[in-house]
């Protein structure tokens, strides 16, 4: 029977001015913003995990320089890793193969269009064949590249996309590319990895490489591969002794950096979180200033029908059907901020991945989580109907003389 | 409804107290007041303002409770009950009609009423049937669906005659339902409740207006300063 309540409340809503309107705007605000985070940052740990899961699992990475694995690798004034350092790591027990590797940002020309672009090594011989493995590469087209190979190219699965490469035009298997102003010819593409580092990149054979950027004895990354899964943590710690002693550095004064993939991911993970957290903070404190605007407009609301409250209960309403009245019509306020906040924060997510999908070139999927409108859209009645009990018990407690008489 | 049997006493004021804090100051609104209103009799209640007519009113359509004394209505005691009590009893037994109508804004004439059969738990279906047919009543049927500030006020204060009928009620209390109309409006609308009263309705007009009173009402009872004045019997 209370719920027939429902009618009259909406009915009240409508006569609304737009001063009330205004006050759902921190709930507005509140859940747009939940909304919009939760699907986002659902959305971004996927991309980025994304990005992580391509390499394999026993995989270490090695680099010289800072503390972040996210500067371009081998630049700057740091002390670079050397092919001694390769062979070095490569006897430690625990290792099956170290292989290292050179990455090189250079000019790439193609259908007259000139363009930078970052070229990977692979390595002759046996390691280069581990490398396809490790990652788990295969041509789509085409084929890999291996020894001999001085002038072909392998390229990502995007560089061949002419709406994605930059060039304006897709490249395909014999097409001829400048690299430095060398000629190559592609050999292979690539299959779809859905990580930019392995889909945007061109992968030419080390020695060449090396010959185009007058580099002899210089790698920016070490890939070790470590003989089992459990092994993990032990090969970090003798990686790094080994290193600290060759490159003559205390413990915690590193210059260089040995790093796991799940040591990597749970990195991401823990700033995704810290910025997740920071957003529902702002998103509490606006959803606070929604209730409070609603317990405003409420009160205002019960003063300005002071008479119409006087006549129910002059027609026989109990103090419990006018509660009821004044806590619906609250809920259905805060419902209706909730429904434009879910609207917002569903927009807000939708073009946020879309932006994300364009930025790093994953293809994570627009993501609707049924469980997520649902509790926003109870939590906005829930908050709303609480911040009516005070209008709406004062309302209720009226005398209906008194009330009359306004 | 059939024709009552007159001797009933349907409300009992006895030795009745109202006394309002203004500040430090006690006033007395009623004082020693005793009065029957038996089933079926058009009673007026007159008295200038100031005079506790209102407050009487009040009491009488137990909307409020004395401060001493005792009320039955309908042979219950009222004069103690919570306010949720006491209007489930109002809603049942009185119904209102006011000066200004006082008809919910944002309701259309048949929700308006609908609305005290809302309070008492009826059924949806049987509170638009009951509406409905209260509307022809009043001759208001093809105004169904107009919001109060859509109708005259005449065909307001029709709808609020359809509205206190709603329950059934014993009583009808009328604080100056012309108060608001022009003559030839205000002649209709007291048509409609000589018609209830021949029905067998108990009527409970407070005016200021003595030809009123004396038109249309069988007893009158003056009131002044919040004592019972006179008592006045139409032959």
């Amino acid at each position: 029977m209370k719920l027939e309540y429902f009618g009259i409340a909406l009915k009240n809503l409508r006569r609304r001015g737009v001063r009330s309107w205004l006050t759902l705007l921190g709930i507005v605000i509140g859940i747009t913003a939940v909304v919009a985070l939760v699907s986002l940052g659902d959305g971004l740990k996927t991309a980025v995990n994304s990005q992580f899961q391509v390499s394999s699992t026993e995989l270490i990475t090695v680099q010289a320089g800072g503390l972040t694995g996210f500067g371009p690798p081998g630049s700057g004034v740091v002390k670079p890793l050397t092919k001694e350092d390769v062979l070095a790591i490569g006897k430690i027990s625990s290792v099956e193969a170290a292989i290292g590797r050179n990455i090189e940002t250079l000019k790439m020309e193609f259908n007259n269009k000139l363009n930078i672009g970052y070229a990977v090594s692979n390595p002759e011989g046996e390691n280069g064949k581990r490398i396809y493995s490790y990652l788990d590469l295969s041509a789509a087209q085409g084929r890999l590249i291996g020894d001999g190979d001085n002038n072909k190219i392998l390229i990502g699965n995007d560089m061949g996309d002419g709406t994605k490469n930059g060039f304006g035009k897709d490249i395909h298997v014999g097409d001829k590319i400048s690299i430095n102003g060398k000629d190559f010819r592609v050999a292979g593409i690539l299959a779809k990895k859905g990580s930019f580092t392995i889909d945007r990149a061109v992968i030419i054979m080390e020695q060449p490489l090396r010959d185009l950027t007058n580099n002899t004895d210089e790698v920016d990354v070490i890939a070790v591969k470590v003989k089992s899964k459990d092994l993990m943590e032990i090969a970090k710690t003798e990686i790094e002794k080994l290193l600290r002693e060759r490159r003559n550095v205390k413990m915690g004064q590193e210059d260089f950096q040995v790093s796991t993939p799940q040591a990597m991911l749970s990195n991401v993970n823990q700033i995704l979180t810290g910025i997740q957290i920071f957003i529902a903070l702002i998103a509490s404190i606006s959803i606070l200033v929604g209730a409070v605007g609603i317990v405003n407009t409420m009160t205002t609301s019960v003063m300005e029908r002071f008479k119409e409250i006087g006549i129910m209960k002059a027609i026989g309403a109990k103090n419990s059907d006018i509660f009821f009245q004044f806590f619906f019509e609250a809920g259905l306020l805060g419902l209706i901020g909730g429904v434009i906040g879910i609207l917002l924060g569903l927009g807000i997510a939708f073009v946020g991945v879309d932006a994300l999908n364009q930025f790093i070139g994953g293809n994570t999927p627009h993501q609707l989580s049924v469980f997520l409108v649902s509790f926003a859209l109870f939590g906005s009645f829930f908050i709303g109907s609480v911040s009516g009990i005070a209008p709406a018990l004062k309302a209720a407690s009226l005398n209906p003389v008194e009330a009359l008489r306004k | 409804m059939k024709k009552r049997e007159k001797s009933e006493v349907i409300i009992r004021l006895r030795d009745v107290h109202k006394i309002y804090k203004m500040g430090q100051a006690r006033v007395h609104a009623l004082d020693h007041l005793t009065l029957d209103i038996k089933k079926g009799e058009f009673v007026a209640i007159m008295g200038p303002s100031g005079s506790g007519k209102s407050t009487a009113m009040n009491l009488v359509g137990s909307l409020d409770v004395p401060t001493y004394g005792k009320i039955f209505l309908d042979n219950n005691d009222i004069s103690k009950l919570h306010e949720s009590d006491l209007a489930q009893i109002r809603g049942k037994k009185i119904g209102f009609i006011f000066q200004s109508f006082n008809l919910i804004p944002n309701l259309t004439a048949k929700e308006n009423i609908m609305l005290p059969m809302l309070f008492q738990g009826v059924s949806f279906e049987e509170r638009e049937k009951k509406a409905e047919s209260l509307l022809k009543l009043v001759e208001l049927q093809d105004r169904m669906d107009h919001y109060p500030n859509q109708l005259s006020g005449g065909q307001q204060q029709r709808v609020a005659i359809a509205r206190s009928l709603a329950n059934d009620p014993e009583v009808i209390l009328a604080d100056e339902p012309t108060g608001n109309l022009d003559t030839k409006t205000g002649d209709i609308v007291m048509k409609f409740l000589d018609e209830l009263h021949k029905k067998g309705r108990t009527i409970i007009m407070v005016t200021h207006s003595p030809e009123l009173a004396q038109k249309h009402a069988e007893i009158v009872y003056w009131i002044r300063d919040g004592q019972l004045e006179k008592v006045t019997r139409r032959k």
